[in-house]
Formats: C-alpha cells, sequence, structure tokens
C-alpha cells in the first residue's frame, strides 16, 4: 500500500545548521496497517509524514502508493490518495466558511473541481449522516461557520474530513496534542473507530506512550532521521511504557527527550 | 447647498452602480484571497480604453465591452503568474503589472484621451436605470453561484485556509491566478461601462480605483456586515453606492473641491481600517487590566486571610 525505500533528506545543506532529518528511511504498510510512530524532538517524525503527504520531496530514495512512485508529485496531486489531519486544530478546515462548505471541499478530494454546485440536497444528506458518527451534534449546524467550533469540535471535523472520503492513506501528525484531555481522549476514541470501521491504512505520530502502544497492530521508533525499533502485532501486546522507555534508552544510548512527552 | 445636495443623488446611484463591478472585483481579491492587488488602477483603464477603441472603431459596444471584460481577465491572470510562479511579492506583482499597464494602455489607445461622443454605447436604446440595475443584479447572482460551486469553494478556501486546500487536493497557484483574473476581469468591465457612461476613456481614468474600490468594501461591510457570502457580495455593491453618495454630497459643500476627491477616499479608507483594530485593542486592555485587579484583590485577600 504504502513503501518507502532508503527516504532521506537534509535540510540547509553545507551550512553551519546542516541537520540529517531522515537517513534512509524503509517502511512499508500493507492494506489495514495501523502504525503508531514515537520518537524524540528532531527524530524525524514529521519530516516523515511531510514526505509522504508531498509537503517535502526526498533528497533520495522513493515513496510508492499502490505501487505508484509519487515522490516527485506535489502535496495537492498525492492528496487524491493521502487524508491527514495536522496537529494545530486550526489548520485542517476553513474558519470562515461553513461546515457544509468545508465538508464539500473535502468531498471533492480527488475529483476535478469545476462548476457544479459544491453542496447539493444529496450531498448535504450525505454530510449529515457523516457527522452523526462524531455525535457532537455539528449535523444540526452546517450552516455555522467552522471559526464558531471548539478546538476539539474543529478536530473531530478535520479528523472526518480527512477520512469520510476514504484516503489509501491516513497521516496523523500528533492530531491531539493541542487539545486538552477530554478533547483529546474524544478524538482519539473517534480515530480509533473510524479507522477500524473504514479499514483505513493508517500512520499515526503521538507523543502519548500509553497511546502509541494501545492502538494500532504495529509501532516504530526513531531516532536522528532513523527507524530504531520496530514492534509487530506481537511484540507491541507485550510492551509496557516503562519496556518502551527502557528499550529507547538501550539501543540509542540516550533517555527519550520530548518535552511534550505524556507517559498515559 | 441642501437642494443640489439632494439633485446630486440620482447621479451618485448610477456612478455607484456602474463603479458597483470594480468594488466586486476587489472584494474578491483583497477579502476572498486576502490578496491586495494594485492591477487594478491598470485594468480599469484597460477595460476603457479598449472599450473605446473598439467602438470607435465600429465594433458593436457590446462585444466592446465583453473584450474589455477579458482584457482585464488577462491582465489579472498575469499578475497571478507574476506571484504564484515568479514568487513575487502580492504587492509588489499587483504594482508591477500596474505600471506596466499604463504603457500598454497608451499602446491600446494610441492617445491618452479617447472621445466618446456621438458614437454607439450599450445604454443606447435602453434606460440607464434599468441596464445598470439589471447588469448589477446579473453579476452578483452569477457571482454568488460561482462561490457556492466546487470551484468557488477552493478559490475561497484558498484565501481562508491554503494549507488545507492543498491537503484536500487542490493547486492553490491556479484558485489565486483564476481569482486574481475574474477580479481584474470585473474591473475592466466597470472601466468599458463608465467610458461609455461619460463619453470618452481617459489615460488616468483608473488613478486610485484600489483604494475607492476597498473603501467600497469596507463601507459595505460596515452598513450590513459580511455573515454569509451573499451578504459580503451585496455589501460591495452597497458599500460602492453609498461611497458614491456620500463623496457627492461632500462636493455640494462650499470648502471642498473636486481635487479633494482623492484624499477624502483615503481618510475614510484609513479611519475604516483603524478604528476597529484600535477599538479592539483597547477592549483587551482594560479586560485584561481589570481581570489581572481581580486576582490580584483575590489574593492579597487570601493572604490577609492567613495572617489573621
Amino acid at each position: 500500500m504504502l513503501e518507502l525505500t532508503q527516504v532521506s533528506k537534509v535540510f540547509f545543506p553545507g551550512s553551519p545548521d546542516e541537520k540529517v532529518a531522515l537517513a534512509g528511511i524503509n517502511l512499508s504498510l500493507k492494506p489495514g496497517d495501523f502504525v503508531t510512530i514515537i520518537g524524540s524532538n528532531g527524530a524525524g517524525k514529521s519530516t516523515l509524514m511531510n514526505m509522504i503527504s508531498g509537503v517535502l520531496t526526498p533528497d533520495a530514495g522513493q515513496v510508492r502508493i499502490e505501487g505508484v512512485p509519487v515522490h516527485q508529485l506535489p502535496e495537492y496531486k498525492r492528496s487524491r490518495w493521502i487524508g491527514r489531519v495536522f496537529q494545530d486544530p486550526m489548520a485542517g478546515t476553513a474558519p470562515n466558511m461553513t461546515i457544509e462548505e468545508n465538508l464539500a471541499i473535502a468531498y471533492a478530494r480527488s475529483k476535478r473541481r469545476g462548476l457544479a454546485l459544491g453542496v447539493t440536497r444529496a450531498k448535504r444528506r450525505f454530510f449529515q449522516e457523516q457527522l452523526e458518527r462524531l455525535n457532537l451534534r455539528l449535523e444540526n449546524r452546517l450552516k455555522a461557520k467552522v471559526g464558531q467550533l471548539s478546538g476539539g469540535e474543529r478536530q473531530a471535523l478535520s479528523l472526518l474530513m480527512a477520512t469520510f472520503t476514504r484516503p489509501q492513506i491516513l497521516l496523523l501528525d500528533e492530531h491531539t496534542a493541542a487539545l486538552d484531555p477530554a478533547r483529546a481522549e474524544l478524538v482519539t476514541r473517534l480515530t480509533e473507530s473510524i479507522v477500524r470501521e473504514m479499514e483505513l491504512t493508517t500512520l499515526m505520530v503521538t507523543h502519548n506512550m500509553e497511546q502509541a502502544i494501545r492502538l494500532g497492530n504495529r509501532l516504530i521508533m526513531m531516532d536522528k532521521g532513523r527507524i530504531i525499533l520496530e514492534a509487530g502485532e506481537d511484540r507491541k501486546k507485550e510492551l509496557t511504557v516503562e519496556r518502551l522507555l527502557q528499550e529507547f534508552e538501550n539501543i540509542s544510548g540516550h533517555k527519550l527527550a520530548d518535552d511534550r512527552i505524556v507517559l498515559g | 447647498m441642501l437642494s443640489s445636495m439632494i439633485h446630486s443623488i440620482p447621479g451618485a446611484l448610477q456612478l455607484g452602480l456602474l463603479y458597483a463591478f470594480m468594488s466586486l472585483g476587489v472584494y474578491i481579491t483583497y477579502r476572498i484571497l486576502d490578496f491586495p492587488d494594485l492591477t487594478v488602477d491598470g485594468s480599469f483603464t484597460t477595460g476603457g480604453a479598449v472599450a473605446a477603441v473598439m467602438i470607435t472603431n465600429g465594433q458593436s459596444p457590446w462585444t466592446a465591452t465583453a473584450c474589455a471584460f477579458l482584457a482585464g481577465c488577462a491582465a489579472g491572470a498575469v499578475t497571478g503568474l507574476l506571484h504564484t510562479k515568479g514568487k513575487i511579492n502580492a504587492l509588489l506583482s499587483g504594482i508591477l503589472m500596474m505600471i506596466a499597464l499604463y504603457s500598454i494602455n497608451l499602446r491600446i489607445s494610441r492617445v491618452p484621451n479617447v472621445p466618446l461622443i456621438n458614437q454607439r454605447s450599450v445604454f443606447d436604446g435602453i434606460n440607464d436605470w434599468a441596464l445598470e440595475i439589471v447588469a448589477v443584479l446579473i453579476v452578483l447572482v452569477l457571482l454568488d453561484l460561482f462561490f457556492l460551486t466546487d470551484l468557488g469553494l477552493s478559490l475561497r478556501a484558498t484565501g481562508d485556509n491554503p494549507r488545507m486546500i492543498r491537503s484536500f487536493g487542490a493547486h492553490t497557484d491556479n484558485t489565486k491566478i483564476v481569482g486574481v483574473s475574474l477580479s481584474n476581469g470585473l474591473v475592466a468591465l466597470s472601466g468599458a461601462l463608465i467610458a461609455q457612461q461619460q463619453g470618452y476613456s481617459d489615460q488616468s481614468m483608473g488613478i486610485g480605483m484600489i483604494v475607492i474600490g476597498l473603501a467600497a468594501v469596507i463601507i459595505g461591510e460596515a452598513i450590513i456586515g459580511a455573515k454569509s457570502i451573499l451578504w459580503a457580495t451585496f455589501a460591495a455593491v452597497l458599500g460602492m453606492i453609498a461611497y458614491r453618495v456620500i463623496i457627492s454630497i461632500a462636493l455640494q459643500i462650499p470648502w471642498f473641491h473636486a481635487q479633494d476627491l482623492k484624499v477624502i477616499t483615503a481618510v475614510i479608507v484609513i479611519i475604516a481600517l483603524v478604528v476597529p483594530t484600535a477599538r479592539r485593542h483597547l477592549r483587551q486592555k482594560s479586560a485584561a487590566r481589570k481581570r489581572t485587579a481581580e486576582l490580584m484583590a483575590a489574593a492579597s485577600g487570601a493572604s490577609g486571610g492567613g495572617e489573621r
């Protein structure tokens, strides 16, 4: 489904600030895989996400989606396959447009945008059905501007917009990190149920160790632009937060440093 | 003085309707795309020049007006290309295009002033009011419908949250070019109609248009707000009409001269831009001060309780 081979990226090459963000990443996802990614600050987690979504292009290596090499395609062309939720709850929606208009924009992903009406009666009914899954009563507020929603509501809407067209790949970039614990819990629960229901192939960066262990069927740990640990289904079941931290120290030789780390 | 003020109003209303296409154009760039586009000063004249030259060469005024619209679209597309593909700052791409258009407009009209006396115009044989009102309504409805289409939605999202719309597969370069192009098409349409209405096109007729357009958009929002896209486009039209009425009344005051027009316009825009920001700033500051005082009082009250 998604295949990365020897993907590398260097920022500010040749300058004193030179930084190897990714050093030959190999990663292969099967359809339906749900991979959680953890790692310290500057490990390259976000760079990896940007590399897959097309915000950045690799200096070397290949990215393939369903066998198609996509690493030279710009973001707007890759979005045919990829749904994405950002860390910033404000980033995934257009605040001055209504809920139904935002959904219409998401609905038009991978379609040619022409002069057909964005919101039709049939689409509106579909949007309402989809919104009901969030249990936030947003289905009654289709004409409300998204800017009036709370951060948690906006992130839940972003999640729905990224997923309801069933993208081949779902990228979640610490999408609960900016929310308060109750809202984060809600969005995490929605993520779990939507991913399971739609059988989405998912990559999720998280700083929450407990969440990284509990969610998904695979876990990878990154440090200094490399994948240093990969835990498959069976090994993941036996992991605990303590063991994970210990493993990290053993392999990398230093403690997991993330100023926002949550142990669970 | 009062009667002359009242007499000046119908003319101001008509001008407002004709300039309304221009304020709709400015609304698209300034409010929807968040792209302050100065091309307007040049493309307004382009519209006037294209229409005047075609009409004096015997073309139908309707064809001439349509071509003026297309010429404006082309000018806007170049500005859009400079900004998106050339990565030139939005303001600067508009200024560059505006300057280039001064020469291009002279090339089109060959002389600085093209008289249209005794020439045909779109106003022939139709009641001026009927034509103006119907034309504005048609453009307003078409524009509102456009903003509800998939393309229109992606254009609005480009100004609202470019990162989001890219992640949903729209190429923001393209949506910006379409928007700036459409905007300048409307501006040129306005220029073409004004030239026919006043009986000449002039090399300098576009000077200051961007500021007038901004004034109209801001005045319109102040009057009826911009709750939805339909209200906002209507506000741009209403704002322009209000602006023309305000100006025509101001000019009846003996102390004002016609050459003061531009400074009055600039002052209106400055007030409209400064006042809301300053008011918000003051309100926030006083709220913060009040809240801090409350917290301090609560803290000293608590420590006072401890001593007893």
